[in-house]
């Protein structure tokens, strides 16, 4: 037995029933079966068994979402290198600046990206972390139930899904807009109807409009103004993104400016890959996604529109800007709020991506439509099931009768 | 035509009855635990927008309107004023005509609407529908369409909270939350989904 296990069950008798932090159970559970797989057998009959519990899962989604981090960390700070070269600027202020400087500023040195990057992406990251676990635990042990890895799950994705400019206090009440009225006030992980990572971001988006779109957020130095390629192909379509320079291969690689942890296909493919080989994203979801954008978007291409550029955009354009891939990947199979039917899981994939291609191209309100497409499904998830249900059932009362 | 169908996808989905304007809150919330019977509720309203958003824009545009009786010879007269009445006592009409149907032809969607059905005639939703209709002047052909889809954007937003509210069913509310606490936030994130539609500029 190793020396931790050997600690945890030292240390056991202090939180359990009875014991001096009885009431911090939740957090000694959280950490003990974070570590090593609950000793907890099921009882009773009628039981799925199964060697992956549900905290496995969760931390597989975790480590699907390592490519993004890697990812969000170099572009981020690749992103404020270059566009501090461009501006001329030597020198970042504040504590960021200090310690980037042992580093240099060099867009081209990988290294001082990843630093750069870190330096903004860690301090979202952290305070997610400890915004939503201290409402996780809050509700873990007023209301006796276990702190489950779903809030891993969440906060990565959350804080992939911010733009670098955030301020920290805002991060602090998106996560836990999410964390509380997203999940915890319906019973916890599993039992919520609405993806609360998104939930905590979309509350963002309608809250603080000014620092979380527009041209000023996605690169992080002050006052650099960009627009995300989304927003350039909002106002010029395919042809203003490749004047500001930016390739299709640069947007496939995540080479561009957005939000942290979304720009690159390729790691949210990595990630998709990891998943659906471990099978726990559904694939039928991911295929529904992309089926949905590829039949939208060629649609709007036949329609045509003389004076809105998006309605030409092709379909692998639409799959490599903004947030598409991630939300496809990482969001949109969300166990919980997607459909649980394997047949409403097809519609339930077509219905996000029909309608983020349909945002995107006719919403000029918002240029990214995947965030409000897959809360919008999870509305529809339900009822989608429902239906397949009830054909199902009226299917085999006919077989039968 | 064209108009038309924007009028149509713009009462169904970007101004949302339930969901933007929050009315018909009562029975949106009151009637949504069974999909079955949210469906239900959700045609009859549909099926009331239909008869009253119509029928009430020929009655104003025939008889109040400033210069609408002037085919009887009193060009000057203007009996907007009575809009309002002339609507409720039209709502409250069709609803009880609707009601005596039900209760002969479909005796089992009679029973499960139950009180919910007289209360239609109530439904701030079903009023607003024509009082809209008035404000922003549509004609005749407007009106239809307007009463369809925006009686079904009401059903269609019912019945996806009474999916979401069955789904609820295995979920473990804080108790000082179960039964309208838990609505009431349930409808304000399905809020937060619909404005996935707002801004759009038809």
């Amino acid at each position: 037995m190793s020396s931790t296990r050997k600690f945890l069950d030292k240390i056991h008798p202090l939180f359990h029933k009875g014991g001096r932090y009885e009431v911090l159970y939740p957090v000694y559970e959280m950490v003990d079966t974070f570590l090593y797989s609950p000793a907890d057998v099921t009882v009773g009959n009628t039981h799925v068994r199964d060697a992956v519990d549900l905290k496995r899962v969760m931390t597989y989604v975790w480590i699907a979402a390592l490519p993004c981090l890697l990812m969000a960390l170099f572009n981020t700070g690749y992103q404020a290198n270059h566009a501090m070269q461009a501006m001329g600027l030597a020198d970042a202020p504040g504590w960021r600046g200090a310690i980037a400087g042992f580093f240099g500023f060099n867009p081209n040195n990988p290294i001082s990206d990843l630093v750069h990057g870190a330096l903004f992406f860690l301090p979202v990251y952290i305070v997610t972390l400890a915004a939503g676990g201290f409402w996780e635990v809050l509700f873990a042990t007023v209301r006796k139930h276990d702190v489950n890895e779903g809030f891993f799950v969440s906060s990565i994705l959350f804080a992939l899904t911010l733009p670098p400019n955030i301020s920290l206090w805002q991060v602090a009440l998106g996560i836990s807009f999410g964390v509380v009225i997203g999940k915890e006030v319906f019973g916890g992980t599993g039992k919520n109807f609405m993806n609360p990572a998104l939930t905590g971001r979309a509350f963002l988006y309608f809250a603080y409009p000014a620092s979380m779109s527009g041209d000023a957020v996605w690169t992080a130095v002050d006052g650099f103004s960009g627009a995300t390629s989304l927003g350039l192909a909002a106002l010029g379509g395919v042809d203003a993104i490749k004047a500001a320079g930016i390739s299709w291969w640069g947007t496939f690689f995540g080479i561009e400016q957005g939000s942290m942890g979304e720009t690159s296909v390729v790691a949210c493919l990595l990630g998709a890959a990891f998943l659906i080989y471990t099978r726990i994203a559904s694939w039928r979801i991911i295929a529904g996604v992309f089926l949905g954008m590829v039949a939208t978007s060629t649609l709007f291409n036949i329609i045509g529109s003389s004076s809105n550029p998006m309605f030409a955009m092709p379909w692998y354009w639409h799959l490599t800007l903004g947030g598409f891939a991630f939300g496809m990947t990482y969001m949109a199979t969300d166990p919980v709020s997607a459909a649980q039917t394997q047949a409403g899981r097809w519609a339930f994939g077509f219905l996000i991506g029909l309608m983020t291609v349909l945002i995107r191209v006719v919403n000029p309100a918002f240029p990214e439509g995947i965030m409000l497409a897959i809360l919008f499904s999870n509305i529809f998830a339900p009822l989608i099931d429902y239906v397949v249900v009830q054909a199902n059932i009226k299917r085999r009362v006919k077989r039968n009768a | 035509m064209e108009g038309l169908i924007s009028l149509a996808v713009k009462s169904i989905f970007i101004e949302n009855l339930a969901l933007s304007f929050f009315l018909g809150m009562c029975t949106f919330i009151a009637v949504s635990k069974k999909i079955s019977t949210a469906v239900g509720l959700g045609i009859a309203v549909m099926i009331v927008q239909t008869l009253t958003v119509p029928a009430n824009n020929l009655i104003y545009s025939k008889l109040l309107k400033d210069g609408a009786l002037s085919w009887a010879g009193l060009a000057d007269t203007d009996l907007s004023f009575l809009a309002l009445m002339s609507c409720i006592g039209v709502i409250a009409a069709l609803v009880q005509i609707l009601e005596m149907t039900l209760d002969r032809f479909f005796p089992a969607l009679y029973n499960a609407l139950g009180i919910f059905l007289p209360l239609i005639t109530v439904n701030c939703a079903i009023l607003a529908g024509s009082l809209f209709m008035i404000e922003r002047d549509y004609n005749f052909s407007e009106s239809v369409v307007y009463g369809v889809s925006s009686g079904f954007g009401w059903a269609l937003a019912i019945t996806a909270m009474a999916g979401v509210r069955e789904k609820l069913k295995y979920s473990d509310v804080p108790s000082g939350l179960r039964g309208l606490g838990i609505t009431f936030i349930t409808a304000g994130l399905m809020a937060l989904g619909f404005m996935s539609f707002s801004g759009i500029q038809l």
